[in-house]
């Protein structure tokens, strides 16, 4: 750790050079420089092959890239000079598939990471790293007696409990099936909020990245693509490959009315208003809300004989093509907020879309993400 | 089945000798078996060849050598001489080095083998969890090496009994100082005591036999149980 941590520098500096001979791929290249929020989630997407995994392998020292400089929130972990290796160096890391050592139990595994934590572990800590993995129950399990989930959840458990400065999540949730992904999605949530600590995760799941990020990275081949705060990288439509049929924005609103006679609640975000189910969610809770582009149509006057609850007034900023040649993006002006619309081209040409025109954006679904 | 005198002293140096072996071999084998499992070098090949030699070589090769090489103008023998130590063939501890390099690759390779098997990613979680190099050599990877250091330590001990032509070499026949049981054997066959011979032989016959067999039960028992932590890591 070369310098004490100071609170003005809440951000995380991430440079990487590393090239990589392997025989079986024709050689694959990391070459990254970006800057991230010191706090907060960031996920980190791209397809397969993007080289999601290695950055991550990078930041906690696992790789030896031919150029490397990381800092966070004021310590330097690695430049031209320095290398501090990975046991040295205050992080938690989550493999994509479980790393749990096998000859120990769930409360050994558990045990090894409080002995060498970075802090003295509190019984509360324990208790409660315990109790948010929901893993009361297996402690005396081993790893061969846990299934794909409980073991991931043990080893999530283990990385709170070193009490690392940055946590690294390498898509903890790939090896386990809906049912158990959608149990532990929650819990990825309130780690966010109860760890006062940067969780760094890699995904290819839009699902994920929608319900979980603050921050987004979108690395492809190896460079990254775009990053910045989630909704402004889902409101892009320029991105080089497109999300397909999950293409959509996320934006971040707050229950302002809640409507018990017909269960839908009111969201009340900057661009206007939007109808939802109600989950039974507080008046004023933050949420956060995904529209898919598919889910979008546009009309140019507001339609009253409709079913459709959504209808936006929006200005068209953008139009651009999408991976499907039949079909269009439009990127809409709410507010100041952006949603997209994905519209066939030929819908495109009837209803003259230009940019600058105002519509009514009708939208059939709303998801609430978070 | 009736023991000598003679007999019984040659059982006990035999089981002083493999103990004391197989204990060297284990503190001077696991490291090298860790930096053969573990390196990259260009030396990787030399040396598990060098440690492999004994499994080819005549006996005679490797006792000639360190004859020469411990005798009294030898390099090890004037290092020996010097410290006031004599020379060390015919001795106890002679047999001992002789018995060390002879049974080398009996206790390095099996050790090597599980410690190739462990793979990275248990090394890595190790490192992500604060443990250092020797933390997690001694935490992670002995433990889940394990079964290969019972089956060197098996194997390490049972051929250092079975040992002849390198005692014949460097120890010579030295009652309680060299004469182990196979030395034994000879000697009650050269004197055509072939009942003295039968005991001897049918005892390392039955204590071959038993060793083997349960150094096959236990890697049985532990095929299934070797190292979970393998997968292969998923480079994205």
């Amino acid at each position: 750790m070369q310098s004490t941590p100071s609170t003005d520098e809440k951000s995380i500096h991430a440079a990487f050079q590393l090239n990589h001979h392997n025989d079986k791929s024709k050689g694959f290249t990391l070459d990254v420089d970006i800057t991230l929020p010191g706090k907060g989630i960031t996920a980190v997407f791209g397809h397969s092959g993007s080289g999601k995994t290695t950055l991550l392998r990078c930041i906690a020292g696992l790789e030896n890239p031919s150029h490397g400089h990381f800092t966070i929130n004021g310590d330097t972990w690695q430049n031209d000079s320095i290398f501090i290796p990975t046991h040295k160096r205050s992080l938690g890391y989550v493999f994509q598939e479980a790393s749990l050592f096998s000859h120990l139990t769930a409360e050994g595994n558990l045990n090894y990471a409080r002995k060498r934590s970075d802090k003295r572990v509190s019984t509360d800590l324990y208790n409660l790293a315990i109790d948010i993995m929901g893993i009361q129950d297996i402690l005396q399990h081993y790893p061969h007696q846990l299934s794909g989930g409980e073991r991931q959840r043990v080893a999530i458990a283990r990385a709170i409990l070193i009490q690392p400065r940055l946590l690294l999540l390498d898509e903890p949730l790939a090896s386990l099936d809906h049912a158990r992904k959608q149990e532990i999605l929650p819990y990825l949530e309130r780690l966010g909020s109860t760890l006062d600590i940067p969780i760094v995760f890699v995904s290819h799941s839009i699902d994920e990245v929608a319900r979980l990020a603050d921050y987004t990275v979108v690395l492809n081949k190896g460079s990254v693509m775009a990053h910045g705060t989630l909704t402004d990288v889902f409101s892009r439509i320029d991105l080089p490959f497109g999300f397909g049929d999950d293409t959509g924005v996320v934006l971040q609103g707050e229950v302002s009315e809640r409507d018990p006679e017909w269960h839908l609640s009111r969201i009340a975000f900057s661009g206007g208003e939007l109808w939802v189910r109600d989950r039974g969610d507080d008046l004023h809770q933050s949420v956060r809300v995904r529209i898919l582009a598919k889910d979008v149509s546009l009309a140019l006057t507001p339609n009253e004989n409709s079913s459709i609850l959504n209808k936006l007034e929006a200005q068209v900023t953008d139009i651009g093509p999408d991976s499907d040649e039949a079909m269009s993006l439009i990127r809409l002006k709410v507010g100041s907020e952006y949603i997209i619309a994905r519209l066939t081209r030929r819908s495109v040409a009837h209803l003259e879309l230009t940019l600058g025109k105002t519509v009514w954006a009708q939208i059939k679904s709303v998801a609430i993400a978070r | 089945m009736t023991f000598t005198e003679a007999d019984i002293s040659a059982i006990w140096l035999t089981l002083r000798l493999a103990t004391t072996v197989t204990l060297l071999l284990l503190v001077i084998g696991t490291p090298i078996a860790w930096w053969l499992a573990r390196t990259r070098s260009f030396w990787k090949a030399p040396v598990a060849a060098i440690v492999a030699l004994p499994l080819v070589l005549p006996p005679t090769v490797l006792g000639f050598y360190l004859l020469i090489v411990m005798g009294p103008s030898g390099f090890i023998g004037q290092i020996t001489h010097s410290l006031g130590l004599g020379t060390l063939p015919f001795t106890f501890w002679g047999l001992v080095i002789a018995s060390v390099f002879y049974s080398m690759p009996f206790v390095v390779q099996p050790i090597q083998n599980s410690m190739e098997a462990i793979g990275t990613r248990p090394l890595e979680a190790a490192a992500t969890l604060r443990a250092g190099p020797l933390d997690s050599f001694f935490t992670v990877v002995i433990p889940l090496a394990k079964p290969g250091f019972i089956t060197a330590s098996i194997l390490g001990f049972a051929h250092t009994v079975g040992e002849f032509g390198i005692v014949l070499m460097i120890g010579g026949n030295i009652p309680d100082e060299t004469r182990v049981i196979s030395v034994q054997i000879y000697d009650h066959v050269e004197a055509l005591e072939f009942s003295q011979a039968h005991s001897l032989s049918g005892a390392m016959v039955i204590f071959s036999f038993s060793v083997l067999l349960c150094l096959y039960w236990f890697q049985r028992k532990h095929s299934a149980f070797t190292p979970r932590a393998i997968h292969s890591s998923a480079k994205d």
